[in-house]
């Protein structure tokens, strides 16, 4: 299983030295090779809470190597989209791919950074024993972790700027420094994509930017990150790509093309407050658009 | 084996305690100990289907009677609590008084005539347990339920040793746990069974109440005094064996109740840990808070003893050497009540922060001519002044090197002078560029 997907997986760092291309149209490049996997396809998937659907009829193929945003207004499914792919909810029908393969079959490459809100803090352990539960999967029933793990746990928490926080009881953290253990850990899982659900959730300037730093690393090192975002204002600076999702999906490709005022009324209409603040949004970010071109291209 | 009784009680109580711990804490982590109170009274129908179907009282079948009904039980209540109509504990509620009353009755239509006694199996009688002892090869090997419950000891040690790390993330983070291929559900119920196991196993020689106590009260206990799960463990059943110990000497002593002492024990314990636990104890928060506030008053007492000194020295000089009368008045040492006028405390504060000062050699008393007297700093308690003083007033100039007006500074380095450690006042001085005085105009003292 895993010599099968290595091939795939050495593809994607040469397709994403291509960002622009790739983000057009999938498979249309590569000449000479077939068209590469998607790093998740996802068919006619329904989901259902009790007998009432929340997903329905799910068509989506996502290239792999790109920062993916799943957005949508609250109970729009966006949570439910991830926890079905990775096999944590019952699908009512349809199938979820990822790399080609099931779920099932595909642990091994997939880091999950789940809500904050989702585990209870005031369990007893400390900052490094949660990344190194990262490690867990890999190591398999019954092997314990030992030092190549602690190492390369500490290694994690470095990158999320939190090395010295290591032996911090998790209760003792602030809500940022929690969401950065929750990345480290997902790092420590070295996973080829993420699901990252509400990362920038509630958490300070500091986490905030430190998350962007290491979604930029996770992009340049040719893994794709799916986050589900609820900031519309960011959506374009932070994301390559966008799922716009209520229920159904209403649209995805890349943010230049779809992250548009026509599909962000779609995917949140009907409500007149909401509509209105996504009015305001879509003008910021047409604002913020403009000078991130600016400056986009000066910096290139 | 020829233990005495009481030995046997005891290492019986113990090691009820110590499975009933183990499993107990991630009960409790999970917030799931009622689950352990539901499970240890659902088992009820098990014994008693068992029972009727063996027409034996061999414990083995009776095991796993129990066993099938905690699993029952534990996946009725998942049900009731999926279905998203019944909330959890109500869940819990429903089903396990209902299961315990499907039990009664069986006991009460179809074993009545034998002794499966309801009371035995609620309080148990770990009293006479020494009286059933395990024949073997024409040996005695000491009491049944030692080795039943050593059996059910082993197992649970065993069970957590092994699948520590899965327990723990299970209990942690059940979403993640699934993701990564370690089934959270699968987790639940090698939990449950454990707990089931344990409830049974322990229950026909020492009564369900012990076993629902030992289940929740040992690691709530421990949950109290560590911030590691291995620890909390540990912890958790030292404190069940020494519940136990010490409850056979207190029920020895009242001619009480062995189970019964046992579990007011524990939970003596627990009340001591809430009370007095080093991390999250009520009492030590307090003392801690105490302690904290006498020694910003101590330091508080430091620095303006070495003002004054500073001031009646200033005034001696510009007075000159030699000169009869000087023009400044000059202050007289401190006492007690010029100290609480100085600081603004109250008396009896100042006198007891003086007196600790006096005691730590920072301060010494200075007689004057007149009687009275008053304190003076010593050396060590002149350097310490000077520390404080450099640290409030390298505050006191970097808070102005962020732009804040020169009146606003003193109360804020008032307060912080007290939590800034040596290396944290060095970098808050050179961030304010070293400066040599303060935003009052008053010199740094820089050792």
């Amino acid at each position: 299983m895993q010599t099968q997907t290595a091939p795939t997986l050495d593809r994607q760092p040469s397709a994403n030295t291509h960002p622009q291309a790739q983000n057009g149209q999938v498979g249309a490049q590569s000449p000479g090779q077939s068209a590469p996997v998607p790093a998740l396809e996802v068919h006619d998937l329904t989901v259902a809470y009790h007998r009432k659907p929340v997903l329905w009829d799910i068509d989506l193929s996502l290239p792999a190597g790109n920062l993916i945003a799943i957005i949508g207004p609250n109970g729009a499914g966006k949570s439910t989209l991830l926890k079905a792919v990775m096999g944590l909810l019952p699908i009512a029908s349809g199938w979820a791919r990822i790399h080609g393969k099931p779920w099932h079959e595909q642990r091994q490459l997939i880091g999950y950074v789940p809500q904050r809100e989702s585990v209870d803090w005031d369990f007893p352990t400390d900052a490094l024993d949660v990344v190194m539960m990262g490690a867990y999967g890999r190591l398999g029933w019954m092997r314990r972790p030992g030092k190549a793990e602690r190492k390369a746990a500490l290694h994690c928490l470095e990158q999320v700027g939190m090395a010295s926080f290591a032996d911090r009881q998790i209760s003792q953290l602030s809500g940022g420094q929690q969401q950065r253990v929750f990345l480290a850990r997902a790092l420590a899982q070295q996973a080829q994509i993420y699901f990252m659900d509400e990362p920038f959730a509630g958490v300070d300037a500091a986490t905030e930017s430190a998350i962007v730093t290491l979604l930029q690393e996770l992009k340049a090192q040719g893994k794709t990150v799916i986050v589900v975002h609820h900031d519309l204002e960011t959506v374009r600076e932070y994301f390559d790509w966008v799922v716009l999702l209520n229920m159904r999906l209403l649209a995805a490709g890349p943010v230049e093309t779809t992250f548009t005022r026509e599909n962000l009324q779609k995917t949140y209409g009907g409500k007149l407050t909401v509509l209105s603040a996504v009015a305001d949004a879509v003008a910021l970010v047409a604002a913020r658009q403009a000078q991130f071109a600016r400056e986009g291209k000066g910096a290139k | 084996m020829g233990l005495p009784a009481w030995v046997w009680i005891i290492l019986i109580g113990a090691l009820v305690a110590a499975s009933c711990s183990l499993a107990g804490c991630f009960l409790v982590l999970r917030r799931l100990a009622m689950l352990g109170d539901a499970i240890s009274h659902a088992v009820l129908p098990g014994i008693a289907m068992a029972f009727l179907l063996t027409k034996s009282r061999n414990s083995i079948y009776m095991l796993i009677g129990a066993t099938i009904l905690g699993l029952v039980t534990a996946f009725l209540v998942q049900v009731l609590q999926k279905s998203g109509r019944v909330r959890g504990d109500a869940a819990i509620g429903v089903t396990f008084t209902s299961l315990f009353a499907v039990g009664v009755i069986l006991i009460s239509q179809f074993a009545s005539e034998v002794d499966l006694d309801l009371d035995c199996v609620l309080y148990g009688v770990i009293e006479y347990t020494p009286l059933y002892t395990l024949s073997l090869a024409g040996r005695d090997w000491g009491p049944q339920a030692f080795w039943q419950m050593l059996g059910v000891f082993v197992l649970c040690l065993v069970t957590v040793s092994l699948f520590f790390k899965e327990l723990k993330l299970a209990a942690f983070d059940p979403e993640m746990a699934t993701a990564v291929g370690i089934n959270a559900t699968l987790m639940h119920y090698l939990l449950m069974a454990l707990v089931s196991v344990t409830t049974v196993g322990a229950f026909e020689p020492v009564g369900a109440i012990l076993v629902v106590a030992m289940l929740v009260v040992p690691p709530a206990t421990a949950y109290l005094l560590c911030d590691d799960l291995k620890k909390m463990l540990v912890i958790s059943v030292g404190c069940g064996v020494l519940s136990s110990v010490l409850g056979y000497l207190v029920a020895q002593q009242l001619d009480a109740s062995t189970a019964g002492a046992m579990t007011v024990v524990a939970g003596v314990l627990f009340a001591l840990a809430f009370l007095f636990s080093p991390s999250h104890g009520l009492v030590t928060k307090i003392v801690a808070q105490r302690h904290l506030s006498r020694s910003v008053v101590r330091e508080d007492a430091l620095q303006a003893l070495w003002r004054l000194q500073q001031e009646n020295a200033a005034g001696l000089d510009a007075a000159g050497p030699g000169t009869a009368h000087p023009t400044t008045t000059v202050i007289k040492p401190l006492d007690a009540i010029g100290l609480a006028a100085v600081t603004r405390t109250e008396i009896g504060i100042a006198r007891r922060a003086l007196e600790e000062l006096r005691r730590t050699q920072l301060v010494q008393v200075q007689p004057a001519q007149n009687g009275g007297g008053g304190f003076v700093l010593t050396a060590s308690g002149q350097q310490a002044a000077q520390e404080l003083v450099h640290r409030h007033r390298a505050y006191e100039s970097y808070l102005e090197s962020l732009g804040y007006p020169e009146d606003h500074v003193h109360a804020a380095a008032d307060r912080v002078e007290h939590f800034l450690s040596p290396q944290l006042a060095e970098a808050v001085d050179a961030a304010a560029g070293n400066p040599t005085v303060d935003p009052h105009g008053k010199p740094i003292p820089h050792d």
